[in-house]
């Protein structure tokens, strides 16, 4: 059953995997008690892991004079999660295209494409300095052809 | 929860059963290591039977291609089984389910490896 009650909680954490892990057990108890299907929910899960590990890994580069800040909201019509950290700052128009054929086999590079593929909206914002990733999941998705 | 591996061999292929997480830090340094362990020990047919394999992120889709381009240029093959899924519908959104030798049965698998 769907809490349709509006929420909003942010936390202040390490640049540590530990956070990164909190951040995506954060992300999945959300995700359930806004409705969202068995399927959905690990998803939009995993496109919040790889927000939390762009902000620790690739923004703060683990720096533990930096933090991230993950905050969550439920409204009546999305889930809203942004994350940000303190780093030199990522233009996502620079991000390599992991379908193209050249970056196929690289090990890397596929964190901002899976984040955009499970969410409906994904927004980039430069804090100078820092970087925030706004993940938006619609509460009730649009009907086909709509 | 971090991700376990068992090594065994079937007609010449190292099978490398792997349960857990796939993720950054955990299970990727974890797979890193055996893929390179088998290398080393002079094996380069790899069949990663991935079917107790929970969760992956990108960091760990990340080191299934490198284990593949690993063993590649080691003159080998590395095959992955049993994929669940999540993980098969990460390879298809991500576009390497067709770069990947996929099966889905083990006798089979082995087979699939050249003499």
């Amino acid at each position: 059953m769907a809490d349709h009650t509006t929420s909003r909680v942010s936390y202040t954490l390490d640049s540590s995997l530990a956070s990164v892990n909190k951040v995506e057990q954060t992300a999945e108890e959300y995700a359930e008690r806004a409705g969202f299907d068995e399927d959905t929910v690990p998803n939009i899960a995993m496109a919040v892991r790889e927000a939390a590990v762009n902000a620790v890994l690739h923004g703060n580069a683990y720096d533990p004079e930096k933090h991230i800040v993950a905050a969550f909201e439920t409204t009546t019509e999305d889930l809203i999660i942004r994350i940000s950290d303190q780093g030199a700052g990522l233009n996502p128009e620079t991000i390599p295209d992991p379908l193209a054929p050249e970056n196929i086999l690289r090990g890397s590079g596929r964190g901002i494409f899976l984040i955009r593929a499970f969410m409906d909206e994904v927004n980039f914002r430069q804090l100078h300095p820092g970087t925030e990733l706004t993940l938006i999941k619609h509460r009730t998705p649009a009907q086909p052809g709509t | 929860m971090s991700m376990k591996v068992k090594t065994r061999q079937v007609d010449g292929v190292t099978i490398l059963d792997l349960s857990g997480r796939i993720t950054l830090g955990e299970g990727s340094v974890t797979l890193r290591d055996a893929v390179r362990d088998v290398l080393a020990k002079g094996s380069n047919k790899i069949l990663l039977n991935l079917g107790e394999i929970s969760y992956i992120d990108s960091s760990g889709i990340g080191e299934l291609v490198s284990a593949f381009t690993t063993v590649k240029n080691a003159g080998g093959e590395l095959k992955l089984l049993n994929l669940t899924k999540k993980v098969h519908d990460l390879l298809q959104i991500t576009k390497l389910y067709t770069v990947f030798d996929v099966k889905d049965d083990e006798a089979s698998a082995v087979g699939a490896f050249s003499k």
